[in-house]
């Protein structure tokens, strides 16, 4: 698989190490900046601390404009465990949130908090764990990550992450490389606090139980290595080992391949080799967090080219824009000749945008060279195929291929070639003799291809969502389709089920609709044929008693049609009868007597419907009043009916009666026929016109009945017509009532 | 004789072949239009209808059926430049009937307008806009596409299209800010 352990110790043991394929090997200019102890410097008025400065997700923000934060504060804080906190770094107001310019290549403006400072410089309470031997890992784990702890060597890895990781660990390096030219920070932070990267160190040794620790610092940095093995010599377990120097070196990968001979695998982390790797700048903060309980508020930044007067470390606050230090170490723009300030080192840093650039946590140097220190890049020429690139590739790419791919947006192609192991190191460019920028091709063709990698997982994620909602549209119509089969299905059934009662009152709901509808027309129709035995009763407001009405006046038009026809056939008779009925007086009389019980009968029964129908129309009545008790109103309708019946029959009996009583004496028919009609219609002048009649006197009967016949001849005459019609009218209705049915 | 030996043996070689390949046509069957998906692949699934196909798969199966590739104003050049690629034809501009390419825009609900309608949520194609009848609706950016199709139904016009801002993790490099120099 990979170098044993054992193996690793023998060699380490021989001083003997292990290489890396490639690097380069730059002018160092170290000595510009390291010879001048670590400097404090004034506190800026303002700082500005980005909200977001490492890898990961950014906490929320816990203050708000106004705020009094004091030094150490946090002012962000997130349950997520790839986030880390920022703090206060010093004592002061909250002046603004907002975007601000970031430390970033591009300069994009990003959420920052603006703090004024006070000169107090008061810090909040501090939590030291001294003890933190007898402390459960978590809590100390917990304390890091509360410090705001990120990898300071320059990726800026949530140290905590690093600080609990799955795999077992059999190396711990110690990261003081320091590789890049001009930058001095971690150097003089050996130097001058070696004992505390020990105690981080010996945390970290407790939290990660590693088998053996490596401190490497490369052979230039002889006083570094010196103190760092004072201060380790007290553990066995511990060892600071010389590497030679040489560009990038402190690259992890580069650095795990020297001190172990892994390679770590390309999208693999160093703990799959079994390393976990910590910058020493990170050692020093993990101390003072556990120690002192101080997060993570400052850190070494190296000032140094030749445009610097005084080039030098310093202990910069977190969030101090660029041009306090530009004043601090009296860079000269003069001696360049065009204002350049570079954040991190010539290899791999970049051109700040402004100077109100803040330092973040991954700041290790700014760099100023002057005009003679660093040639203008010349005229990028044509690539010569010359392979120096390929030769200086730490990572073993073939970097001329890259750059033709990435030139030509063939990003597949480049990928094809591992462009995402290249760790933009810079030492192709720094050799190639045609001067071209291929770190720039390389990251231009890394922001597109993640870039288009983002645009793809947007389109796939729309189209899941897009094919998602289609799914749910038509699973929302079947369902909604079924519901309704559903619905109609049990409609029917309880149609089925309550059978002809429910299909009654339906009916009877529609014919009472249409009466009402027709009503008022048949109203109308009445009133102006008064004289004639009126087809519908006075208008009435009720549904149900004008529903009755229309079934009495369909009894009526039936009865009448056939007095009429009775009558129309008779009326030539009419005269001629009346001599024949004086010739037999005894027969007469018989038949009036028949004809006064028959009509006798007849009301006696018109009565008593007349008062069911009477008591009805009250509880109708009272019904209609609320309208919305429609039950109610249908056991009406339905005790109506009973009533509507009982009048039929009745009706039918008088009728057959009468017609009998007719056929007998057709002369009496004339008067006796209308009569039963209109009182089963409950009209009180009909029933007191026949209360009347059975009082009359036989001649005065006769008398009348001659002059009745007479005057209803002629009347029928006249209104037979329109009697005709009314009797069609109520038919109609009949029939569009039966047909509802 | 051996130019007799030849034609059968080779003619025999021929049937075997055939066979084999004529089963494998039927025993390893493709379901599916493979192209149908490729070209899905390419489209920017906007879903946003402006090339009159109602998404982007039916335009995608429309392409395969022979309609012109250049009708995707969101996927813009570079979509038509894929799409020729892959379907062995010259690439066109864009057909402006079609609408013109613009930057990445996101809706946005200016919330205190919103009268909760949810007239826009039944319009986006990709369920991106949240709320309820009556309650404000707003636009989860993530999810947005920026088809453009919530902002016509929008009674109260309360929907705006933002362009996407550049964040340093969107940022690409400029070429631009190393000094090249064309060497004649």
């Amino acid at each position: 698989m990979y170098n044993q352990y054992d193996d690793i110790v023998n060699r380490l043991n021989q001083d003997r190490l292990w290489d890396f394929p490639g690097g380069v090997h730059p002018p160092e200019f170290k000595t510009l900046s390291n010879q001048k102890d670590i400097a404090r410097i004034p506190m800026p008025a303002k700082l500005y601390v980005t909200v977001k400065q490492h890898i990961g997700v950014e906490g929320n923000l816990v203050v708000e404009v106004g705020d009094r934060v004091l030094k150490g504060q946090a002012l962000t804080r997130s349950s997520n465990p790839f986030s880390v906190p920022v703090h206060a770094p010093s004592s002061g107001t909250v002046t603004h949130i907002g975007p601000h310019v970031s430390a970033h290549p591009s300069g994009i403006k990003e959420l920052s908090v603006e703090i004024s400072t006070d000169e107090f410089e008061k810090w909040i309470e501090l939590n030291p764990i001294l003890d933190y031997q007898q402390k459960p890992k978590a809590q100390i784990v917990e304390a890091i990550c509360n410090a705001g702890i990120s990898g300071m060597g320059g990726a800026g890895f949530p140290t905590h992450i690093k600080a609990s990781p799955k795999k077992d660990v059999e190396f711990l390096i110690v990261n003081g490389v320091e590789c890049e030219p001009y930058i001095s920070s971690d150097d003089r932070l050996m130097r001058e606090h070696a004992w505390q990267i020990r105690q981080g160190i010996d945390v970290l040794v407790h939290l990660l139980s590693p088998k053996m620790v490596i401190v490497a610092i490369e052979d230039n940095k002889p006083e570094a290595i010196e103190a760092m093995q004072v201060a380790c010599q007290e553990n066995a377990k511990y060892r600071v080992v010389s590497i030679p120097t040489k560009y990038p070196a402190g690259g992890e990968k580069q650095l795990i391949q020297v001190l172990t001979n892994r390679e770590v695998p390309g999208r693999g982390l160093p703990i799959d080799v079994g390393v976990i790797m910590h910058n020493v700048g990170t050692c020093y903060a993990i101390a003072d967090a556990i120690f002192s309980g101080k997060p993570l508020i400052e850190r070494v930044v190296t000032l140094t080219g030749e445009a610097f007067k005084r080039p030098q470390n310093v202990w910069a606050p977190i969030g101090t824009p660029i041009s306090h230090l530009l004043e601090f170490g009296q860079y000269r723009e003069h001696k360049q000749r065009q204002a350049k300030v570079i954040m991190g080192g010539p290899m791999m840093g970049f051109d700040v945008i402004n100077a109100d650039v803040p330092v973040v946590k991954i700041t290790n140097c700014i760099l100023a060279p002057s005009a003679a220190e660093v040639a203008e890049p010349g005229p990028e020429q044509p690539c010569i195929r010359c392979s120096a690139c390929a030769d200086a590739c730490p990572a073993s790419l073939l970097p001329q291929q890259l750059f033709w791919h990435s030139k030509a947006k063939e990003y597949d192609k480049a990928q094809d070639y591992n462009l995402f192991d290249c760790i933009e190191c810079g030492a192709c460019a720094y050799v190639c003799p045609s001067e071209i920028p291929l770190v720039h091709y390389y990251r231009i063709a890394k922001s597109d291809i993640r870039n288009q990698q983002h645009e793809k997982d947007q389109a796939d994620k729309a189209r899941e969502r897009f094919e998602a909602r289609k799914a749910r549209l038509e699973r929302e119509q079947k369902e909604r389709e079924e519901k309704h089969a559903k619905a109609a299905e049990a409609r029917r059934q309880a149609m089925s089920e309550k059978g002809s009662d429910a299909k009654d009152k339906i009916a009877a709901a529609l014919a009472r609709a249409k009466a009402k509808k027709q009503g008022t027309a048949s109203d109308a129709a009445s009133t102006e044929d008064a004289a004639s035995a009126s087809v519908t009763k006075t208008p009435e407001s009720s549904q149900t008693v004008k529903q009755d009405k229309v079934a009495a006046a369909i009894a009526r038009a039936k009865a009448k049609r056939a007095a009429a026809k009775a009558q129309l056939s008779e009326t030539p008779d009419a005269v001629p009868a009346q001599p024949e009925a004086q010739e037999k007086p005894s027969e007469v009389k018989k038949e009036k007597v028949a004809i006064a019980i028959a009509k006798a009968k007849a009301k006696r029964e018109a009565a008593k419907a007349a008062r069911a129908k009477e008591l009805d129309k009250q509880s109708t009545e009272t019904v209609t009043a609320e309208p919305t008790s429609k039950e109610d109103s249908k056991v009406n309708a339905k005790s109506d009916k009973d009533t509507k019946v009982a009048a039929a029959i009745a009706k039918a009996k008088a009728k057959r009666q009468l017609q009998k009583a007719q056929q007998e004496a057709p002369v009496a028919e004339g008067k006796s026929a209308p009569k039963p009609s209109s009182a089963k219609k409950a009209t009180k002048p009909a029933e007191s016109k026949q209360q009347e009649t059975p009082e009359l006197t036989a001649a005065q009967i006769r008398k009348q009945k001659v002059e009745a016949a007479v005057a209803k001849a002629k009347e029928k005459n006249l209104q037979a017509k329109a009697k005709r019609d009314a009797a069609k009218k109520a038919k109609l209705q009949a029939q569009s009532e039966k047909d509802e049915n | 004789m051996t130019i007799f030996a030849a034609l059968i043996s080779i003619g025999i070689m021929a049937l075997v072949f055939g066979a084999i390949l004529g089963y494998a046509a039927i025993r390893f069957k493709v379901e599916s239009d493979p192209l149908v998906e490729q070209i899905d692949e390419i489209l920017p699934q906007t879903q946003c209808g402006q090339c009159g196909y109602p998404g982007c798969r039916p335009y995608a199966e429309a392409i395969a059926n022979g309609d012109d590739i250049n009708k995707c104003p969101p996927g813009g050049e570079a979509t038509i430049k894929n799409l020729a690629d892959l379907m062995g034809v010259e690439p066109k501009p864009l057909d402006e009937a079609h609408g013109s390419e613009d930057v990445k825009k996101v809706a946005f609900i200016r919330e205190d307008e919103c009268i909760g309608c949810t007239k826009c949520i039944q319009a986006c194609p990709v369920d991106a806009i949240i709320g309820a009848a009556k309650h404000m609706h707003t636009v989860i950016e993530d999810e947005c596409t920026g088809c453009d199709l919530c902002v016509d139904p929008c009674p109260v016009d309360c929907i705006d299209m933002i362009p996407l801002t550049q964040t340093t993790a969107s940022w690409r490099w400029q070429l631009e800010s190393i000094p090249v120099k064309q060497v004649s």
